[in-house]
């Protein structure tokens, strides 16, 4: 049967060029709604912009670590955080991305991808991370053509077939759970040894079409119009060998979604964005919360309840501490 | 027979079309068989005009209105076409049932044809309204893709906003031959006047700047 996920947003015509806002929120994800939520409590004139709204709750098809929900899919867990936050009528843009952010002091001033401008107090950059890639040879060249960063999106169009996936953690051993209805076979290739929650791997045990290479890099993808399979490495023996698939779903983690800020804020070498204590980057009126900072544990309790915290130090900033009118 | 759609979902679509500035005509082709998923797309598609008194919906056969099927391009069923309040084809046009993620494609549609404003800038505006070459955009979707919607949206704006252009939906399940020939193994995958492509939610201006180059 079919499902229908609706995302109704409130009112987006009051993002018109020339609007001043006390904050706007780059990203719907967790962070970036919960933080929408606690500046509107606090009665912040506050908007978010964002790509798509739920951001990587999109990616995973079931969440069961989420306080007060024992199971849920991942895009109702983002449909409810929509519906509280519409429910205070807290203004969403989507579809459209921000192209610059420029201080204006005290204040900042975003440009949108379709060309409007915006004027804010504050910003909080909640804009998490996308699919980290593999960086070999092939992975472009087979981009689309059986490589894909998106399990619940593409597996449809594995139907029958062996797929690979690539990595260790949770995101790869739900991608392997993810592809069971669909795949003829499935394979995971990962460099080191699983670092996925035990809950996931036990529900690995029964899957007789599951083929485990730990220890064991992926060094190239080849094929011909599409892709026929990948190259990897033995890392104990040293052995190369081939294992030939359809596909191949590149669950290797995330890197953050911090180009738009990088000239203006510190960042750690992995481009995570460095936050004090109350989610401030370095520079004062830009915060940062959730995936796209330096803490360490991608996950989403984790990263609404920096939207929370990020929210509330923001009106106390706004309070005391900002200069402008 | 039982509702695709619950009470609560009801309610939430009526909300979400209580913006409509005009009516607007969703006309629908089936064809008796095969079929996949026409009895779907028909219910679904009656059920919605039920919530708005600014919504007609009209069912047509693939193999009898042979007239709609020219006027329109109607090549699969089930397919569909949105109508503006003076019954002008602008363009818009899904193949498949737009369910889960692709509902959101479906309304936003029907919210951008009824005249309601989706706030691009004026410059933008004008850059597609100087595309004068014919364009079809064709976005592949699957319905558990969140960035799909995002992508039908754009292509059916540009339609709306110039009359040389027409964006299609595909629902790549049941048309799995047809995105099969089109090497469609990722969505979303768009691809531009069958040859050019584009992967993944692009903003309108990735579009225009491939149309402007074309």
């Amino acid at each position: 049967m079919f499902s229908f996920s609706i995302e109704k947003t409130s009112d987006a015509s009051v993002f018109k060029t020339g609007s001043f806002w006390d904050l706007l929120i780059i990203g719907a994800g967790p962070a970036g709604m919960n933080a929408g939520l606690y500046a509107k409590r606090k009665g912040l004139k506050v908007g978010i912009i964002s790509g798509e709204i739920g951001g990587q709750l999109h990616y995973t098809s079931t969440v069961d670590n989420y306080l007060g929900f024992k199971w849920i899919e991942g895009k109702d867990l983002s449909d409810q955080f929509l519906t509280h936050i519409n429910s205070l009528e807290i203004p969403v843009l989507k579809h459209v991305k921000v192209t610059e952010l420029s201080s204006v002091s005290p204040d900042f001033e975003l440009v949108l991808s379709d060309g409007r401008k915006l004027k804010t107090k504050t910003v909080l950059i909640a804009t998490g991370g996308a699919p980290r890639r593999l960086n070999i040879p092939g992975e472009d060249t087979y981009a689309n053509k059986g490589v894909s960063y998106c399990t619940t999106c593409d597996a449809p169009f594995f139907k029958d077939k062996h797929v690979i996936v690539a990595g260790g953690g949770n995101s790869a051993a739900e991608a392997v759970l993810d592809l069971i209805p669909w795949a003829s076979k499935i394979t995971v290739v990962h460099r080191s040894q699983w670092r996925a929650d035990q809950i996931l791997l036990d529900k690995h045990q029964t899957i007789d079409k599951l083929q485990v290479h730990l220890n064991t890099k992926i060094t190239q993808v080849y094929g011909d119009e599409t892709m026929k399979g990948i190259e990897v490495m033995d890392q104990s023996t040293g052995k190369t060998y081939r294992i030939e698939a359809d596909g191949l779903f590149i669950e290797i983690g995330t890197v953050p979604n911090s180009a738009l800020v990088k000239s203006l804020v510190s960042t750690n070498p992995q481009g995570e964005i460095i936050v004090d204590s109350n989610q401030m980057t370095s520079y004062p009126g830009i915060f940062a919360a959730g995936d796209v900072t330096e803490q360490p544990y991608k996950q989403i309790i984790i990263s609404a309840a920096e939207g929370a915290k990020a929210a509330l130090a923001i009106n106390q900033y706004l309070n005391h501490t900002y200069k402008g009118a | 027979m039982q509702k695709l759609l619950d009470q609560d979902i009801q309610n939430q679509i009526k909300d979400f079309l209580s913006p409509m500035v005009n009516p607007v005509t969703l006309v629908l082709f089936t064809q008796e068989s095969p079929c996949d998923t026409c009895t779907e797309t028909r219910q679904l598609l009656s059920e919605i005009a039920e919530l708005s008194d600014k919504l007609t919906f009209v069912e047509k056969d693939l193999v009898e209105d042979i007239k709609e099927v020219d006027l329109y391009g109607i090549e699969m069923t089930p397919s569909f076409v949105m109508l503006d309040h003076e019954g002008k084809y602008r363009g818009v046009k899904f193949n498949g049932i737009p369910a889960g993620h692709e509902i959101n494609s479906f309304l936003s549609a029907i919210l951008d044809m009824s005249g309601l404003d989706f706030g691009y800038d004026a410059a933008l505006i004008s850059r597609i309204k100087k595309i004068n070459k014919p364009v079809n955009i064709k976005v592949f979707v699957t319905l558990s893709c969140p960035h799909c919607p995002g992508a039908v949206n754009t292509a059916h704006r540009l339609a709306i906003i110039n009359s040389n252009i027409e964006g299609e939906m595909i629902e790549a399940q049941t048309f799995y031959t047809l995105s099969e020939q089109y090497n469609v193994s990722g969505v979303p995958k768009i691809v531009i006047n069958e040859k050019h492509e584009l992967v993944g939610n692009q903003p309108v201006e990735a579009f225009l700047k491939l149309l402007e180059r074309i």
